[in-house]
């Protein structure tokens, strides 16, 4: 038994490389002489590599798509080692790389072990019937774009066609070969791709769909931006939670932010509201649900912290965890997951630096969490860093002006800033 | 012995091997033809073109006849016509002959070289041909193989005086007073039909379920009821056996029921073999599918230098085809860059009605698993039919259901063979049903059928 190796062959015009498109043969399968093995594709044209031995393949040197260089080994064959048969003149030198390149694969083909195949190779289907068939997978061009691209060497399956039914027209052929007639895979790797997944908007996809088409395109947005300083309350953070009992959350910034809502919003009573606008009625609610936007695996939900007012602040954190754990895993409630009067949005590390929230219709405002970083801040001598955090709101412009949106977000910013002022009563 | 060398060397000089040695011959590439017979292989000599010939000879004795009967609408009469077969195929032998000749021509004009006689590989480059003048050999660069096809024998019914096979048909020299026709397919039917018209009392016999089983019943339909009309009686399911011993008739048997046809000549159209013997292939080991020589996509059989085209490399046997490969096969040994992409071969059956047909068939197209839409259009509705007393049979148009992209057309009907140019490029164009739509077919042709084949398949046919 023999081994014969047949590496890339030098496809002409100076090329190093080619692109392996096409496999005809498998580990296992039986070859003849001159029997196509694989095609392979340089910028200019598809070459076809004849086996020049009969035998049965052992190994195959790369996957379609590879780039392979020239003289590279490419595919190794069990000859049954006819002497007389004069392999080609650069056959020795290719076995001796090969196994000095790769003593591994050459003392373990991993197909020597398949089942013994027939001699000879299945005879194709008559010709008329796979040409009949074939007719509906053919690329879709008239006899004289066909023989235009066969002179200029195209492929017109790597030509996108964009006549009736996605026929190739001239203009794709000049289009194409303007380009430098190129299947870019070769070089680049690069390759154009056409395909468009078909994807159904349905379950809470939907829901969310239906529900931002609603909000804004019932809703005159106004967004407004501030900064806010979070030091003072990130110092009172990290202490609260170093000394938190064992029983207790960890706490975020959000229940800090649910607290200073509900303190703000008792002096503003017109942005804990849900206006009807059908029949032209605010409702100022008393109660302050509070919705928070949460990512799930399956989208957006807004599970909703009740009666915000009657919650201190562990026991804002604590509900805050049980209601996001929840929306997560899907156990969310219908009773959970509706009913907010006002909504905050944090994207967390992602918050970025501003954002345009789009208000939970039918309410008439959400707060949106930017990310906390720490800046520079010109304190009047000089600049210390400070951990600024910006604060993006929207509010439903109908029933709530500029002014009022503005008044709100200030008496939020010193809230948060002085957070002392968050736990003092009345 | 003479020897000579060349870049190309053809063997058979068939509609696909002269096709082939004029292009090379015009692309500036030696080439030299060899073949033992006249130029222009069976379709010239013994095919499509005397068959037509008589098939027309026969078309216009049966109107004469129909007129003598007094059956003529037309109002036309005239007294008991006769013809004289012998002079009939004299014509035809002067078609043919005037054909051999002009083909000669063009291969000298193209610079050809033509070798007559028998020719041999010794091995893959070089041929022995035995010539009139003694031995010659002839070594090449690239050989084109285009050998052809000859008629399939019966083992215990073989070629002679009384069995004869397509060629014998079309050389009789008196119409013979009964026929036996074995092999319902579209040769024998198409001499069938043709010796029913002029006098001879025709059976048909065939081993499969229904005749021209390679087209589907809508279309073979109109065939039957023609050939019932001319008096033809078609047994299908049925085997010939041998000839009666008398030798007066053919003894069959259909389904266990043994019966004698009287059978003054028994014509054998059982299918036709390619011509793989006596030429040395053995000399050459070239991989075959079945009884056919393997070819790729450029005709290259699997020697490296010797292609194959035509007949002898597989069905459909059909002279376009093999002038077609023949053409890309000079075009790929003068250097360019040439591959097989045609997206059909339109073939077509010149019985009474004739069919045509071209791209998929209804079956073929669903079998892709495309959903497709078919639009079909009687010729009863169309004017121009009617005044040429053709109404039977329709035109019906295959189209992918998502983008009306045409992928089948077909046609049965007097004179369709002619619609077969429309079809075909149709399909190589890439139309879609509405660009047959909304191409304009002149009035009054039968083409309008097909448009209105297209307006059915969108949907809004106009005139039915």
């Amino acid at each position: 038994m023999g081994e014969f190796i047949i590496k890339m062959p030098d496809v002409g015009e100076g090329v190093a490389e080619a692109e392996l498109v096409e496999w005809h043969v498998k580990p296992g399968d039986p070859v003849r002489e001159d029997m196509v093995l694989a095609a392979v594709m340089t910028d200019k044209a598809t070459v076809e590599i004849p086996s020049p031995v009969t035998g049965k393949v052992l190994w195959l040197g790369a996957e379609i798509g590879d780039t392979v260089a020239v003289k590279a080994p490419l595919v190794r064959i069990e000859t049954a080692g006819e002497e007389g048969e004069a392999p080609p003149d650069s056959v020795p030198e290719a076995l001796a790389e090969a196994v000095l390149d790769e003593p591994v694969a050459v003392s373990a083909p991993p197909a020597a072990k398949a089942p013994p195949k027939p001699e000879r190779t299945e005879p194709k289907p008559a010709p008329a019937l796979r040409e009949a068939l074939d007719v509906s997978r053919k690329p879709l061009a008239s006899p004289a774009v066909r023989l235009r691209a066969k002179d200029s060497g195209v492929d017109l399956r790597q030509v996108t066609g964009t006549g009736p039914a996605g026929r190739i027209t001239h203009e794709d052929l000049d289009l194409f070969l303007s380009r430098g007639a190129r299947p870019a895979p070769a070089t680049t790797g690069l390759v154009r791709k056409t395909a468009v997944e078909e994807i159904k908007v349905t379950g809470l996809r939907r829901r969310i769909a239906e529900k931002m088409t609603l909000s804004t395109s019932r809703i005159p947005h106004i967004t407004y931006v501030e900064e806010v300083d979070m030091t003072a309350l990130e110092d009172l953070r990290a202490t609260m939670n170093r000394d938190r009992k064992p029983d207790q959350p960890k706490l975020t910034v959000l229940p800090f932010l649910m607290r200073a809502l509900v303190k703000t919003i008792a002096d503003q009573a017109g942005v804990n509201a849900t206006f009807d606008d059908g029949a032209g009625i605010i409702h100022r609610h008393a109660a302050v649900h509070i919705g928070i936007a949460t990512q799930t695996p399956a989208g957006l939900t807004v599970p909703v912290v009740r009666h915000a007012e009657a919650r201190g602040i562990w026991d804002c954190a604590a509900e805050l965890n049980r209601l996001a754990d929840a929306a997560r895993t899907g156990t969310a409630t219908r009773d959970e997951l509706t009913g907010s009067t006002i909504t905050i949005s944090s994207l967390g590390a992602l918050g970025g630096i501003a954002s345009t929230p789009v208000i939970n219709h039918p309410e008439v405002a959400i707060v949106g969490v930017n990310k906390i970083a720490v800046r520079p801040v010109w304190d009047g001598t000089q600049f210390v860093p400070r951990k600024i955090m910006n604060l993006s709101s929207s509010f439903d412009h109908r029933v709530i002006d500029g002014w009022d949106a503005a008044t709100f977000v200030q008496r939020l910013k010193t809230l948060l800033e002085t957070p002392a002022l968050i736990f003092v009563e009345g | 012995m003479k020897e000579i060398s060349c870049k190309l060397l053809v063997l058979g000089a068939g509609p696909g091997g002269y096709v082939c040695a004029i292009r090379a011959g015009q692309l500036g590439v030696d080439t030299v033809i060899v073949e033992k017979a006249k130029a222009g292989g069976t379709c010239l000599n013994v095919g499509c073109i005397p068959s037509k010939a008589l098939i027309h000879a026969a078309e216009e004795f049966d109107k004469l006849r129909a007129a003598s009967s007094g059956k003529n609408p037309l109002g036309l009469s005239l007294s008991a016509p006769a013809i004289d077969l012998a002079q009939t195929v004299a014509w035809k032998d002067g078609i043919v002959g005037r054909l051999n000749g002009g083909v000669t021509g063009l291969l000298k004009k193209a610079g050809v070289k033509a070798v007559v006689g028998e020719a041999r590989f010794v091995d893959g480059k070089t041929l022995d041909v035995e010539t009139e003048i003694g031995l010659q050999r002839i070594r090449a660069e690239t050989v084109v193989i285009a050998t052809g096809s000859a008629p399939v024998e019966l083992p215990d019914l073989p070629f002679g005086d009384k069995v004869i096979s397509s060629t014998g048909a079309l050389a009789l020299k008196a119409v013979p007073p009964t026929l036996a026709v074995i092999g319902g397919g579209y040769i024998g039917l198409e001499l069938g039909t043709a010796f029913a018209k002029l006098g001879s009392k025709v059976t048909v016999l065939e081993a499969m379920d229904r005749i021209l089983p390679q087209y589907d019943a809508d279309l073979s339909k109109p065939v039957m009821k023609r050939l019932a009309e001319l008096g033809v009686d078609v047994f299908t399911r049925t085997a010939a056996k041998r000839l009666s011993a008398d030798g007066r008739g053919l003894l069959a048997e259909e389904n266990g029921r043994a019966f004698e046809v009287p059978a003054e000549k028994v014509l054998v159209t059982v299918g036709r073999r390619p011509v793989t013997e006596g030429w040395g292939i053995e000399e050459i080991d070239i991989d075959r599918v079945g009884k056919f020589i393997r070819i790729d996509d450029q005709c290259r059989t699997s020697m490296r230098g010797i292609y194959a085209i035509g007949d002898v490399t597989g069905e459909p046997m059909l002279a376009h085809r093999a002038m077609a490969q023949g053409e890309m096969v000079a075009e790929i040994v003068a250097g360019r860059k040439r591959s097989w992409d045609k997206h059909c071969i339109p073939a077509v059956c010149f019985t009474d009605p004739e069919i045509v047909s071209a791209g998929l068939s209804p079956d073929e197209a669903r079998s892709t698993g495309i959903e497709i839409k078919i639009g079909q259009f009687p010729f009863q509705a169309n004017g121009r039919a009617m005044t040429t007393l053709s109404e039977d049979g329709f035109v019906r148009v295959i189209a992918r259901a998502d983008n009306h992209l045409v992928l089948g057309i077909h046609a049965v009907g007097h004179g369709v063979s002619e619609l077969s140019a429309t079809f075909a490029l149709a399909i190589e164009m890439g139309a879609r049903l509405e660009d047959i739509a909304g191409t304009i077919h002149a009035h009054p042709t039968q083409s309008e059928a097909f448009q209105e084949a297209a307006f059915k398949g969108l949907g809004h046919a106009l005139h039915i």
